[in-house]
């Protein structure tokens, strides 16, 4: 079992609030991702379900137990760190070893040389061994068990440091943005190691990452934090479909989400620029963000009164997809559009190009910045 | 390279020369005077080894040697003489006995404090860390008479507890080293704790592995400084010889009823200074292979 409940946990340093009154189930054999942009609190919050840190209220339950008052070591957590943070001056097989050696011999058999002498050592040993040979050869790493963390290349190290997490068979493991120091494609390649190593040992994972990619590919739920507030926990697709603000909606999604000023008049009706939406706004008379993500728009060859036309000030070729950088005509917005290739490989900077929109994929948000539902949707 | 060049490295090269001979020529003097005889040593003939004349000494005679054993190669007469007159190799292990205890208990008390200087919040750590650097601006003679007044108090003077107690608290260690650990991430302490470690563990299996190269600099530090000490065995040792440290061992040489012999003095200094350069030289590869923290990002 590996289920872990934050009830009502806030956290503050002095004066400054980091975490704010949270509150999150992770179910047993879940990915969950918490992101959110740097600062937000995430990694505290990893810290204190880690017992790293002391939060200033609320409780920590592993497995239904309260952990509040529980050490860090006994709570048989894992954990990954950004920097890896193997011992330097161990070899491979030693740093997999140490968690090993701390829980399973006692204090005695830990002396050096005569520790040797307990009878019940040998059989411990042994046992040790057969679990960080085994770990090894999962993570494919056998051949570097005798090379100190300094020979090793990032990737090598990222194993070796999840090695060290495995061989314990933890109720869970904690990341905190293990990936970031790799480089982009090895990150990518990564991914989807992290995700089968997942669904081969069906253990909890908590990861954190200020990466909304990392987010969206590996978890089953990903929480978005901002400002120590947990605003949105949910699949990815729903969170990426149907975000619960503007400020998650503006947090996932590469490119980001296109926002327009706009009004809802006294029917609902939703106007921006010279558009009118289809569809009503629940709220009436009001300012309104509408947000449309850059694949929801297209580029056109029509002109009339659901298409607005810009200027193309950057065009940025990804190969599979292009997306344009459009200042629009009134000059209050820059947008992002995507196009396919085939269709606007002849559009280049400086051209005046018309847009139109996806039908029933716009997102509506207050002046607030919280969601405004559609009445018929 | 250009010829130019060459004329500026020559210049650099001069004044390092310079300076190398000016810091070893007293090096040069005390091998030289430890092998030659007190004659050539007082006329400043003979050069660097002189002639090595069989020939007899007088002071040896006096001291009631036969005049048969006393009659031997200046060389060999006075490293004899030495090791003869003052029992050397008993200083020299008290020596390795006070600078190895004062080192040792040093570590033990400076490790775990600038563990928790560095690493662990705590309420007044900088207070207390204040109080560090205040003590590294006393003087060391400015505190040694009451030092010595509650040495004698507890009846410890002429002991080898007087001659390691007052040493064994270095602030300039806990200095040192707190600096130092400052540099080690925090994640390594974390992956430690998470492991299982209790904070001692952490000091004594994670912390100190990589301070080597900082703790090395120290030892040269600490082990230097109370090997040639003077004044402080001085002070706290009044009678007891078999207590004496090398250079309380070195005055024995001077004055007395067989005037001042230089041949026989040199030779016992060169006996004590030889262990703290090959201790030296040793150490100084370990300086440059040193265990970095490179496995670490």
């Amino acid at each position: 079992m590996g289920t872990i409940s934050l009830k009502n946990i806030s956290k503050s340093f002095g004066s400054t609030q980091v975490l704010n009154n949270l509150n999150v189930d992770i179910n047993d054999g879940e990915f969950l991702t918490l992101v959110g942009p740097s600062g937000c609190g995430k990694s505290t919050l990893l810290r204190i379900i880690a017992g790293l840190e002391q939060q200033t209220s609320g409780d920590v339950l592993i497995d239904n137990k309260n952990v509040n008052r529980v050490r860090a070591s006994e709570r048989d957590l894992a954990m990954v760190f950004q920097s890896y943070a193997l011992y330097p001056h161990l070899t491979v097989r030693r740093n997999l070893e140490t968690p090993l050696r701390l829980r399973d011999y006692n204090a005695f058999e830990r002396l050096p040389l005569i520790g040797n002498f307990s009878p019940s050592k040998k059989d411990k040993t042994e046992s040790i061994n057969q679990l960080v040979n085994k770990t090894s050869e999962t993570l494919k790493i056998s051949e570097l068990l005798d090379r100190k963390p300094g020979q090793l290349s990032g990737g090598q190290r990222q194993r070796v440091a999840l090695g060290r997490a495995m061989v314990r068979e933890p109720v869970a493991f904690l990341m905190d943005e293990p990936l970031s120091n790799l480089d982009a494609a090895l990150r990518v390649h990564m991914r989807s190691e992290l995700s089968e190593l997942h669904n081969s040992l069906k253990t909890t994972f908590v990861y954190v990452t200020h990466d909304q990619a990392e987010a969206l590919t590996m978890s089953s739920r990903m929480a978005v934090m901002i400002d120590g507030n947990l605003l949105q926990l949910d699949t990815p697709q729903e969170v990426y479909d149907n975000p619960s603000s503007l400020s998650v909606a503006q947090f996932v999604g590469s490119p980001k989400i296109n926002i327009f000023k706009g009004t809802a008049d006294s029917s609902g009706t939703v106007s921006f620029l010279n558009v009118n939406l289809k569809r009503k706004s629940s709220e009436s008379n009001t300012d309104l963000h509408i947000g449309i993500r850059p694949e929801h728009l297209e580029i056109t060859n029509e002109s009339n009164e659901n298409t607005f036309s810009g200027t193309v000030a950057y065009r940025e070729n990804l190969g599979s997809d292009i997306f344009f950088h459009v200042n629009i005509e009134d000059g209050s917005n820059k947008i992002i559009v995507r196009g396919l290739p085939q269709f606007t490989n002849q559009i280049s900077n400086g051209s005046n190009v018309n847009i139109k929109r996806v039908s029933d994929k716009a997102l509506l948000f207050s002046e607030a910045g919280m969601r405004v539902q559609f009445t018929n949707a | 390279m250009e010829a130019k060049q060459y004329i500026g490295e020559g210049w650099k090269h001069a004044i390092l020369i310079i300076g190398a001979i000016v810091v070893m020529l007293p090096f040069y003097m005390m091998v030289s005077m430890s092998l030659k005889s007190q004659q050539e040593i007082q006329s400043i003939s003979g050069g660097l080894i002189g002639a090595q004349e069989t020939q007899t000494f007088p002071v040896c005679v006096k001291t009631g040697y036969s005049e048969e054993t006393c009659t031997m190669k200046p060389y060999q007469y006075n490293y004899w003489f030495a090791f003869e007159k003052a029992p050397i190799p008993r200083y020299l292990m008290n020596g390795v006995i006070v600078t190895l205890s004062i080192f040792i208990i040093q570590v033990l008390v400076a490790l775990p404090c600038a563990y928790a200087l560095a690493k662990l919040r705590f309420y007044g750590r900088e207070f207390v860390f204040s109080m560090v650097l205040f003590c590294l601006l006393i003087p060391v003679h400015g505190i040694a008479l009451p030092l010595y007044v509650m040495l004698a108090q507890a009846g410890l003077v002429d002991t080898y507890s007087a001659l390691i107690l007052p040493w064994t608290i270095s602030v300039f260690g806990i200095f040192l080293m707190r600096q130092f650990f400052m540099t080690v991430p925090d994640e390594l302490i974390d992956a430690a704790r998470m492991d299982g470690m209790g904070e001692y563990a952490i000091v004594w299996k994670v912390m100190l592995p990589t301070a080597i190269p900082a703790l090395l600099a120290f030892a040269i530090f600490s082990v230097v400084a109370h090997w040639n000490d003077y004044f402080w065995p001085r002070m706290v040792i009044t009678g007891n010889r078999d207590l004496f440290t090398p250079p309380l061992g070195i005055r024995e040489f001077r004055g007395g009823i067989d005037s001042d012999e230089f041949g026989p003095m040199m030779a016992s200094i060169v006996t004590v200074t030889v262990p703290l350069i090959v201790a030296f030289i040793i150490a100084q590869k370990r300086f440059i292979e040193g265990i970095t923290l490179t496995g670490m990002k």
